[in-house]
């Protein structure tokens, strides 16, 4: 009896996580759909599925007008660049607020994340003038600088999480051992926080490869990244939603072969400690 | 020994390249992804290949996004771009601010004289050009010959607005998805306000008294918006207060309007085989009148202009001189046919007979450019320039506002009556604040 209710509600959890799933990948399906179609189908009404005529011209437009590898370059130097020194910045803060917390630690870390409830807009002027007294308007140092202070909050956050999981009695040991420091970080916690700061790293590097704000704002041609390269294609005299489809995909499609195989690890890490 | 020798020649050649990069200009340029623009960057090596010393980069952008990046960039002198594609709503205000360079020593083979007044008109501030027109729009109606003609009806080369209502009447068709007319629907300054303030010029109306005043509450405006309402209502499609051009486009071009009032540029989607169902089917006319004077047709020119920032002032100025050249429009005509040449900014074009066959389109927005009028757009005089647009900084926050009003109003959240009084009392507050 147990068993039947077990497995009917296995069952309904299993059609449940996949009705979400599917609606959640419906648009990336969708606009992947829409970037094999002529200009015409991809406007019909009512709107063909799977059966029509597949192109690859709007691909081969997109490729002869855009330098697309320009692009991709950018965004991997700019989503990588912030990823590695939000880490190398995060990583010594994480530490001494799990192991070393004061008194304020707490409110050190809500002060963190309250730079996340202003709109980026908000900054954005400030920020624009910083950049053209220190010659980083349109260079990827700037958006790798601006890209790791947006997402440090987060990283600091989940790092935290992560550490304070790991016993501190065996940092001590080591600490007791004659560890520097340096020997503790790097040869103790890093190793045993592996899986945490993988995840962390991921998931920064897909927020940082999808951020269009800053990176829309801050760069003309040089270090513009996928997201200029997306945005090049919209219109609003003009239709050209099956080019703009197949710019978009072109986008996605490296992060989304990047959490393909990394899912287990970003699953893992983002479930981390949520059970106690 | 061999190691060095190589060693010299690597560090010769690349002091070769760095000195070669230090005698090359770049121009960056900002535009966005329209057809014209897009074939102009198709073309630009001939410009590379005329100047060796000057490169060209480019950045293009939505039309909106592109907007908000420019005004960002010159307002804080920020540098990025050495050309910009602005329109004639930007141009007037950032003339004035002293933030555009001044074009008026362009070469005498440029033929400054040979430009459409009043697209020059609409770019000039105080006697000084401070873009060029790359090319030139307006409105017009475009229309189903074939519904027209089951119909039982006629479409005049300048109909009347009681005309359309007439003929939209006659169209439509809604059990089988035809709908007589298809016009703008969605909420934005360049959206349906771009229309609608078009429109209200042709009923009599403007946007402001000389005195700065605004008159969205009066008898004009009421007028029309219940006009245009009466018509969507109607004979529009569903969810049109959500339409914009690109919605409309899609609408028109399978089959589904009688007809569309909107810009010239869309002339050539419609008559295109490869993307429209109706492309042989499409018949132009001048944008409505009700017999006042002004017809309901915009004014508009996407131009490049060089911002006072910019580090490269000659360099840009060679390459708009080119982009906007006679000889420009020759080379896209002998490469690429004349009917995908830049319309509506030189009066030479018109007058060639080539031209004149190949685009059917040609004398209908030639006629639509001449009867707009910036400085008058409507009956009563006004204290401000242009057509679909009042040039002031303010306008494009106050008229987005009230395009929500007309939207909602237009979804059946409320009366025209209530949202125009709304939008008075809006426009009254910011133009107040802003001291006018």
């Amino acid at each position: 009896m147990a068993r039947a209710v077990t497995s009917k509600r296995k069952i309904i959890n299993t059609a449940a996580a996949w009705t979400v799933g599917l609606l959640i990948f419906f648009p990336i399906l969708w606009t992947i759909l829409t970037s094999f179609k002529t200009e015409a189908t991809a406007i019909a009404d009512p709107p063909v599925f799977i059966g029509f005529e597949w192109t690859l011209a709007n691909y081969a437009t997109v490729l002869e007008r855009s330098d697309y590898a320009r692009f991709l370059w950018n965004s991997i130097i700019i989503a990588g660049g912030s990823t590695i020194l939000g880490i190398l910045v995060a990583v010594p803060a994480a530490w001494s607020m799990a192991f070393v917390p004061s008194k304020h630690t707490k409110d050190i870390l809500l002060w963190m994340l309250s730079t996340k409830m202003l709109p980026a807009v908000g900054v954005l002027y400030p920020i624009y003038l910083i950049f053209i007294k220190l010659g980083l308007l349109d260079s990827r140092t700037g958006l790798v600088i601006v890209l790791m202070l947006m997402n440090l909050p987060i990283i600091v956050w989940m790092l935290y999480t992560y550490f304070r999981e790991i016993p501190g009695e065996i940092l001590e040991a080591a600490r007791m051992d004659g560890a520097s420091l340096k020997e503790e970080i790097l040869y103790v916690l890093t190793p045993m926080a592996v899986p945490g700061i993988a995840s962390t790293l991921l998931l920064n590097f897909i927020l940082a490869w999808n951020e269009a704000f800053w990176t829309l704002n801050l760069t003309a041609a040089k270090a513009a990244p996928l997201t200029a390269f997306i945005a090049s294609y919209s219109s609003p005299e003009g239709l050209f939603y099956a080019k703009l489809s197949a710019a978009s995909t072109m986008a996605i499609v490296p992060i989304l072969i990047l959490g393909w195989f990394s899912q287990k690890q970003l699953v893992s890490g983002l479930t981390f400690g949520a059970v106690k | 020994m061999s190691q060095i020798k190589s060693l010299y020649a690597a560090t010769a050649i690349s002091a070769l390249s760095a000195t070669g990069a230090f005698a090359e200009t770049t121009v960056t340029i900002a535009t966005v992804n329209n057809g014209d623009m897009i074939r102009m960057q198709g073309l630009a090596s001939e410009f590379e290949a005329q100047h060796p010393d000057i490169k060209l980069e480019w950045v293009t952008l939505e039309e909106n996004v592109l907007r908000q990046r420019v005004t960002q960039d010159v307002a804080a002198k920020g540098g990025q771009f050495d050309v910009m594609t602005i329109g004639t709503y930007e141009v007037p205000i950032w003339g004035q601010q002293g933030w555009l360079v001044s074009l008026n020593d362009m070469s005498d083979e440029w033929d400054a004289d040979d430009l459409l007044p009043a697209i020059r008109d609409g770019l000039t501030v105080d006697g000084e050009l401070y873009a060029a027109p790359f090319y030139g729009e307006s409105s017009m109606v475009m229309y189903r010959k074939d519904l027209m003609e089951k119909a039982g009806l006629e479409m005049p080369e300048a109909p009347t607005w009681e005309f359309i209502q007439e003929a939209a009447a006659a169209m439509t068709d809604k059990e089988n998805e035809i709908y007589g007319i298809c016009l703008r629907g969605k909420a934005g300054w360049g959206e349906n306000m771009a229309f609608l303030t078009a429109m209200a010029n042709s009923f009599g109306a403007r946007w402001f008294d000389e005195n700065w005043q605004p008159e969205l509450n009066g008898p004009e405006w009421t007028e029309a918006v219940n006009f245009y309402m009466d018509l969507m209502q109607n004979y529009g499609p569903p969810g049109a207060s959500t339409n914009g051009f690109n919605e409309n486009l899609s609408l028109f071009q399978q089959g589904k309007c009688g007809m569309w009032i909107d810009a010239t540029v869309a002339a050539s989607f419609v008559t295109n085989p490869d993307d429209s169902t109706v492309a042989d089917q499409v018949g132009f006319a001048l944008a409505p009148d009700n017999g006042l004077g002004p017809r309901g047709n915009w004014l508009w020119a996407w131009s490049l202009a060089v911002p006072a920032g910019s580090d490269a002032t000659e360099e840009a100025k060679s390459f708009i001189e080119w982009a906007t050249s006679k000889e420009y429009t020759a080379m896209v005509a002998e490469k690429e046919g004349w009917a995908n040449v830049p319309p509506g900014t030189r009066t030479s074009l018109y007058e060639n007979a080539e031209y004149q066959e190949a685009a059917p389109f040609a004398e209908m927005t030639l006629s639509s450019i001449n009867a707009a009028d910036p400085k008058n757009p409507s009956v009563k005089p006004v204290p401000y320039t242009g057509v679909q647009f009042v040039a002031i900084p303010e306008f494009a926050g106050i008229a987005t506002q009230v395009g929500q009003e007309i939207s909602a109003a237009l979804a059946g959240q409320q009366t025209v009556e209530e949202a125009l009084e709304k939008a008075q009392a809006l426009t009254l507050d910011e133009i107040e604040a802003a001291g006018y």
